[in-house]
């Protein structure tokens, strides 16, 4: 038995309670668009029930300090949640998810030094349970890693730091030492006198490993490794509830760690590779030598003006747009919808085809054409659409590369055979708008459609070449 | 509570996260993301006891930091969460 949960009122508990039933609410709701602000709702209601009822039960020495910390951290979030670009939210995510690991850390080793104060401790000798210490290092840990995890993820992301991996040798052996290093430690300080050493070696550990896990993996992994490390962020409020027998923290923990576990599946799939092999890293180390051993130079293919492009779409019955990271890079997304509008007035039927993998993190293209005030029933999924295309007049791509790679279907030594892919290449017309012709996409292949006798490449940067389009499409 | 009651809540809803999570749209992926997040920062509770008790100063200004970094996430990853939210729309509405 715990000395918490003696010291909480059954209202108490209840309370916690609620609000997990809210945050489980907040999660139903995103199941459709029309539900999901009144879900985001419940999650901010989930939240206050939470936060008031930790304030009433404890006696407070210091409520002064905690609202100006409130009200500076709300106003840093609030500022931040304004400002941001849509087109940079997977490095917000990351940087958000380090937050929380950052402060379950604090929270773990405040916890250490006031172990009474959370009901972890004999009160008399002011020893740490032996359960607690499981938890408690275990939060520290998990926390730790999601921490410089995550700040590797949002220098990725961010272009702070070169997205490609970054190989040490032995870097396997490493981590997996590390690893059962820092179980290693958890035991020794459970069932030993609880050292402050020990504790101090899990921390430092942890943060060590968080930064090398992430370092390997490439750029087109980060979908993967955004989702991976939101799962972490919630094992780590689990761990920490379990320390502190809360159970709107232990609900929250287990919703969040199962909803970053099944993204980072979704990813996984939708590439075809199997987790371990993300996790292990080094994909698109290899790009540049798969680019120059293949036989890229000199193959014949068409290459087609903004005029062109305008007068196929325009004369087409209809248009699948299959948008990808270069389309949130260029920032199309307005123009493009612009584009969409125009074509829509020609009496043109226009779709948007999304794969799981596009962008950087997932449901990142989705949010993109929102931005651009495309409406959610024109965008379809991979599996919804993809029977499409044999009845489309044009396929449009617009900074996607690898998700429309045939080679994927045919090739058995494609990189990426066996990945699910858009078959754009049915359509009677692919138009694939690309910055040149030298770049392959992140996986080094070389993409068989740039070459088949109905793409036509449109070689430009993303938004002037839509831009230019619109312009032809207004005569 | 006992550590196996308190497993048998976080097992369970291990469960309802693992349904309730693969009926999320995956238009709304992002959102997801944003809001797990958000909600992730209920470990606040964690940093209020830190921070309201007497007994360890160094506890109380631990506790202090981490009620601000997980306010940020609080107020940020709703808002943000509101902000994606508002944009998606249903056709009929533009004509």
């Amino acid at each position: 038995m715990h000395d918490a949960a003696a010291a909480t009122p059954a209202w108490a508990a209840l309370a916690y309670l609620v609000a997990g039933i809210c945050f489980i609410l907040a999660l139903r709701g995103l199941s459709s668009p029309e539900s999901s602000r009144r879900g985001n709702r419940l999650g901010m209601a989930g939240m206050v029930i939470a936060i008031a009822t930790t304030l009433v039960i404890h006696s407070i020495a210091s409520l002064g300090e905690i609202i100006v910390a409130i009200a500076l951290g709300g106003m840093i979030g609030l500022l931040i949640a304004r400002r941001i670009a849509m087109t940079a939210m997977p490095q917000l995510v990351a940087a958000f998810h380090s937050l929380v690991g950052l402060a379950a850390v604090l929270v773990a080793v405040a916890a250490w030094f006031n172990p009474i104060a959370f009901g972890i401790a004999d009160p008399l000798t002011g020893i740490i349970h032996q359960i607690s210490r499981v938890e408690m290092t275990l939060g520290l840990a998990i926390g730790a890693v999601t921490f410089s995890g995550s700040v590797i993820a949002f220098a990725k992301l961010n272009g702070n730091m070169a997205g490609a991996p970054i190989l040490l040798p032995g870097r396997h052996i490493l981590n997996l030492g590390g690893l059962a290093a820092i179980v290693a430690l958890v035991i020794l300080f459970t069932i030993g006198t609880a050292a402050p050493a020990l504790f101090w070696a899990i921390a430092i550990l942890s943060f060590i490993i968080g930064f090398l896990l992430i370092i390997p993996i490439g750029g087109a992994d980060m979908p993967v490794v955004v989702s991976m490390l939101n799962s972490y962020s919630g094992w780590a409020a689990a761990a920490m509830g379990f320390t502190l027998q809360n159970t709107a923290m232990i609900v929250t923990g287990a919703l969040v760690g199962s909803s970053g576990a099944i993204l980072s599946y979704i990813m996984c799939r939708a590439m075809n590779r199997s987790f371990l092999s993300v996790i292990a890293g080094g994909f698109g180390a290899d790009a540049t030598e798969a680019r120059a051993g293949g036989a890229v130079a000199d193959r014949p293919y068409k290459r087609g003006s903004a005029e062109d492009a305008a007068f196929i779409m325009k004369n087409a019955e209809q248009v699948i747009i299959v948008p990808g990271y270069g389309m949130a890079v260029a920032q199309a997304q307005h123009v493009l919808r612009e584009m969409a509008d125009l074509l829509k007035a020609e009496g043109v039927r226009v779709k948007y085809a999304i794969h799981p993998v596009a962008g950087r993190m997932p449901g990142h293209m989705n949010v993109l054409l929102a931005e651009a005030n495309v409406p959610y029933d024109e965008v379809f999924e991979l599996e919804d659409i993809n029977s499409e295309f044999g009845q489309t007049d044009v396929a449009f791509v617009i900074g996607a590369n690898d998700v429309t790679n045939p080679a994927a279907r045919t090739d058995k030594s494609s990189p990426i055979y066996g990945m699910p892919v858009l078959d754009v290449e049915k359509a009677r017309t692919v138009l694939f708008v690309k910055r040149s012709m030298g770049g392959a996409g992140y996986a080094g292949v070389d993409n068989e459609l740039f070459y088949r006798d109905n793409t036509m490449m449109l070689l430009s940067d993303a938004k002037k070449m839509v831009e230019q389009i619109v312009k032809s499409l207004g005569h | 509570m006992t550590f196996i009651s308190i497993l048998s809540i976080f097992v369970l809803a291990c469960f309802v996260g693992y349904y309730v999570v693969w009926a999320v749209t995956p238009a709304l992926h992002t959102p997801l993301m944003a809001v797990t997040n958000a909600i992730s920062s209920v470990i606040i509770v964690g940093a209020l006891i830190a921070s309201a008790a007497t007994g360890s100063a160094t506890a109380k200004w631990l506790g202090l930091i981490a009620v601000v970094l997980a306010s940020i996430n609080i107020f940020g990853g709703f808002a943000v969460t509101e902000r994606m939210l508002a944009m998606y729309r249903k056709k009929d509405r533009r004509g």
